[in-house]
């Protein structure tokens, strides 16, 4: 066991890699009640094009298959496992991002129990066709949901603008249509491929004493057998830095129109160190140009272009990256000029004002601390692109304007820029 | 449990709740009023002016820019109805500086900045800005009418309108479209100077100290007059005999079906906690009969969920749901509560209705606005209910009493909100 001390946050981070290859850390929160746990793979909606385990050819499956997997995996021949959860006094759920599947559960009593009962749910799947065909009604649902969610529909919708080829277009749920195809053998197939524990990693935080829970967690996996690791190969899509559509508008029933700025990140294969200032340097710029502080908010806002609801977000993981800026607003083509205008014509941005925005950037990291639940997801993302979310104080407080001028040369591109608006049915 | 210290200090109550939990401290501001048609729109718009700038800070750039040097404060407010109180929310969060190896005292300024957007807002003449006043007018009406287009939002907010029809738990806490317009700088002014004298005044400061470290730079920091007890605002009864049923039809892909229960139990009563088990085993969690019955045997629905209004006494079911399935959804959630009237439940469901109750309400004590919120109940209602009590009172409850609470309960209202004809694909 090796442990990671991060003195500034007075934070100790315990680490162990098991036999099976499985990545364990815990995080004890002595003053919290719960303890949250997050069992987490490497394996998201763009997933979609890889060799299955065992087999030679690459192979494409049905679009919103891992979250489907999701879903199937909390079902078991005795009964559905939020039960289990709930009689030990825990409350469970899961969800399915571009990149990662994660099951989690939280509670104050019965920790071991339930940990125990976090391992062997997600290692024993049970798929049978009868309880697929029954699932498609449900997520189809779920899928209805979202199509009448106007920001749902405005965020994909933005996505799906920027990607020719990237299958971070498709929406994580996938299809009525799509998910029709899935079958018992296909969910047996993905699970075996990515479900391997050195693809997987386990995150416990609370109330908690680290040796005892790692002692218990090598015993859980010590009683498994797992095949042997094995390389995942996944597609690589070779993906234009242009977007792939300019403009793209939605009419729906709604009264208020919304409208995005998407813009299309470049120099996002990097990993590690690199990955994490290149996030920062975008996330801390975007806040520059557009936060709440700026010149730029403070007109939009006055002159009524937009809201409350106008937010501004960069997001890279794996092989892609994205800024979103926008909200709702009675002028969606002017409030679109005026964001792609603010962004094109950014120049210069002196030393002082990169200095206020990284004590804001670091006190809002802080404040993230506060949540467990932040820091087992975060923590994890991280770790899959081989960063840390504990060296985002240090990566920060290293960022200089040239940095930030840099990532605008490579970003604040017109080819790279796509609006999407939804707007009220005529 | 949670340790809260409580003082009153002239017109308003400072709660604080000493924690090392965490590496920002929390400041909230609750403004407590009756729920009324006449005021709740000036309501909505004064804490949204008020955060826009301050005589030291006059413009919303220089106060947003003074947050980002005290390492990324924050500054939000919000609203909210609890039983027929209107409830504004002020919150400041700002970091520890012993995380930051910085030794200015950032708590103290937090104060400063919260104490001058609360009595020296930026002005002009007699009133408020009459820019900012104009620009906060245009921002309300926008999010008044965004609730139209957040569907599920929008049938919950239309269960009430025709459950309480008439009466103000009726209304949006953002108040009312067609009010807006006729509000100006100075009227709202006056408005705000009536708050300060009126309103119940509560203050939550959540982190690392303790009331005998901040009490004094309170205290001179909110002037606040003292105040006559308001009094406790009592949901208005509804009385209807028969089960109303409102369909609306949009163009939309989901149904989204919402039935409205009055419980005749609010949270001062005795038998509220068999109440909340009552609700965990009919809706609340996912081990309970609507999931089971609506979701999962079903496959109608991917949620299907009751909970409770604690203060107006009644509780509430949503399910989305194909436009087609309607009947078949009801009959399904007619037959669970049914069921739960007729006692059908397992003992194994109560024990397992009450472990995740206990730690529902344990965990809520982990997060600054949680321990916030569950002190509040005992400012809304009349009867005090501590954590510790609340929790042995939950363990106490008997299959008897469940039923017994389950009695008084009764069907009010059923709205739907379905897709146009004719739109079938």
């Amino acid at each position: 066991m090796k442990i990671i001390h991060h003195d500034q946050l007075q934070e100790q981070l315990f680490y162990e890699r098991l036999n099976n290859g499985l990545d364990v850390y815990i995080l004890p929160k002595k003053e919290f009640n719960k303890t949250y746990a997050t069992f987490t793979t490497k394996y998201g909606s763009v997933d979609n094009y890889f060799t299955p385990y065992g087999k030679t050819t690459m192979k494409k499956v049905p679009d919103g298959i891992a979250h489907f997997l999701e879903h199937k995996l909390f079902e078991k021949e005795d009964g559905d496992v939020f039960q289990t959860f709930s009689k030990q006094g825990a409350s469970a759920n899961a969800f399915t991002s571009f990149t990662r599947t994660a099951y989690l559960f939280s509670s104050t009593t019965n920790v071991e129990k339930n940990l125990e009962t976090l391992l062997d749910f997600v290692q024993e799947p049970y798929f049978t066709e009868q309880t697929v065909e029954k699932e498609k009604g449900i997520i189809g649902q779920e899928i209805r949901m979202y199509d009448d969610n106007p920001d749902w529909r405005l965020y994909f919708g933005t996505i799906e603008s920027m990607y020719h080829h990237h299958p971070v277009k498709i929406d994580i749920a996938g299809t009525v249509e799509s998910i029709s195809h899935i079958t018992k053998d296909l969910l047996y197939e993905c699970y075996e491929t990515f479900y391997h524990p050195s693809n997987m990693l386990l995150f416990v935080t609370g109330p908690i004493d680290p040796s005892a829970i790692l002692e218990q967690i090598r015993t859980n996996q010590a009683k498994k057998t797992f095949r042997p690791p094995a390389e995942i190969e996944r597609f690589r899509y070779e993906e234009p830095t242009h977007v792939a559509r300019e403009r793209h508008v939605i009419e729906m029933n709604v009264q208020t129109p919304k409208c995005f700025v998407g813009i299309k990140a470049t120099n996002v294969y990097t990993k590690g160190k690199e990955k994490l200032k290149h996030e920062c340097a975008i996330g801390l710029l975007l806040d520059y140009l557009f936060g709440k502080s700026s010149t730029h908010y403070e007109r939009l806002y006055q002159q009524g272009l937009i809201d409350e609801t106008f937010m501004v977000d960069y997001t890279e993981e794996s092989d892609f990256g994205f800024g979103l800026v926008g909200g709702d607003t009675s002028q969606p083509d002017q409030l679109a000029a005026e964001i792609q205008r603010i962004l094109l014509e950014f120049d210069d941005i002196d030393d002082e004002q990169v200095e206020r925005m990284k004590r804001k950037k670091i006190g809002t990291f802080l404040r993230s601390l506060n949540s467990l639940e932040y820091i087992a997801n975060q923590f994890t993302r991280y770790a899959f692109d081989h960063m840390s979310l504990f060296d985002v104080v240090e990566t920060l407080q290293s960022l200089t304007s040239d940095d930030l001028k840099t990532v605008a040369r490579e970003c604040f591109v017109r080819e790279q820029f796509t609006v999407c608006q939804v707007v009220p049915k005529r | 449990m949670f340790q809260e210290e409580v003082k009153t200090i002239g017109g308003f109550r400072l709660h604080v709740i000493p924690t090392k939990k965490y590496k920002t401290n929390t400041l909230v501001l609750k403004m407590k009023a009756p729920l009324c048609e006449k005021d709740v729109t000036m309501r909505a718009l004064v804490p949204y002016v008020l955060q826009n700038a301050t005589e030291r800070h006059p413009s919303m750039k220089a106060l947003r820019t003074y947050l980002d040097e005290l390492y990324g404060a924050t500054l939000q407010v919000d609203l909210a109805k609890k039983g027929e109180n209107h409830i504004i929310t002020i919150r400041m969060d700002i970091a520890n500086e012993k995380f930051l190896g910085d030794t200015s005292p950032l708590l103290r300024e937090a104060l400063t900045l919260f104490s001058d957007m609360l009595f020296r807002p930026f002005t002009e003449g007699d009133g408020f800005s009459a820019a900012i006043v104009e620009q906060e007018k245009r921002a309300l009406k926008q999010k008044i009418q965004s609730l139209f287009d957040d569907k599920m939002r929008y049938a919950q907010h239309r269960l009430m309108e025709e459950m309480y029809k008439g009466s103000p738990y009726a209304l949006d806490v953002h108040g009312k479209l067609e009010d807006v317009d006729s509000i100006d700088a100075k009227r709202l002014y006056e408005h705000y100077e009536h708050m300060l004298k009126h309103d119940e005044i509560d203050l939550y400061i959540v982190g690392d100290v303790m009331l005998a470290d901040v009490e004094h730079d309170v205290a001179e920091r909110f002037p606040l007059e003292v105040r006559p007890p308001r009094s406790i605002a009592t949901p208005t009864i509804t009385i209807r005999t028969d089960v109303q049923e409102v369909v609306e039809k949009q163009d939309v892909k989901q149904g989204k079906l919402h039935l409205g229960y009055r419980t005749n139990t609010t949270y001062n009563d005795p038998d509220y906690d068999a109440l909340q088990v009552w609700n965990g085993i009919f809706g609340g969690f996912a081990h309970s009969k609507l999931f089971i019955n609506v979701r999962e045997k079903a496959s109608l629905a991917y949620y299907a969920a009751s909970r409770i209004e604690s203060h107006q006494g009644m509780m509430m079911v949503m399910a989305g749901i194909d436009p087609s399935k309607y009947e078949r959804a009801l009959e399904i959630i007619h037959a669970q509560a049914e069921a739960m009237r007729n006692g059908q439940f397992s003992d194994e469901e109560i024990v397992q209705t009450k472990a995740v109750i206990r730690n529902q309400l344990l965990e809520t004590i982990d997060t600054a606005r949680g321990m916030i919120e569950m002190s509040y109940h005992n400012v809304i209602a009349t009867n005090q209910r501590p954590l510790q009590q609340w929790l042995e009172g939950i363990e106490k409850v008997t299959r008897e009493d469940i039923v017994r609470v389950g009695e008084k309960i009764e069907l009010d209202t059923i709205y739907f909100l379905t897709e146009k004809e004719g739109e079938k694909k």
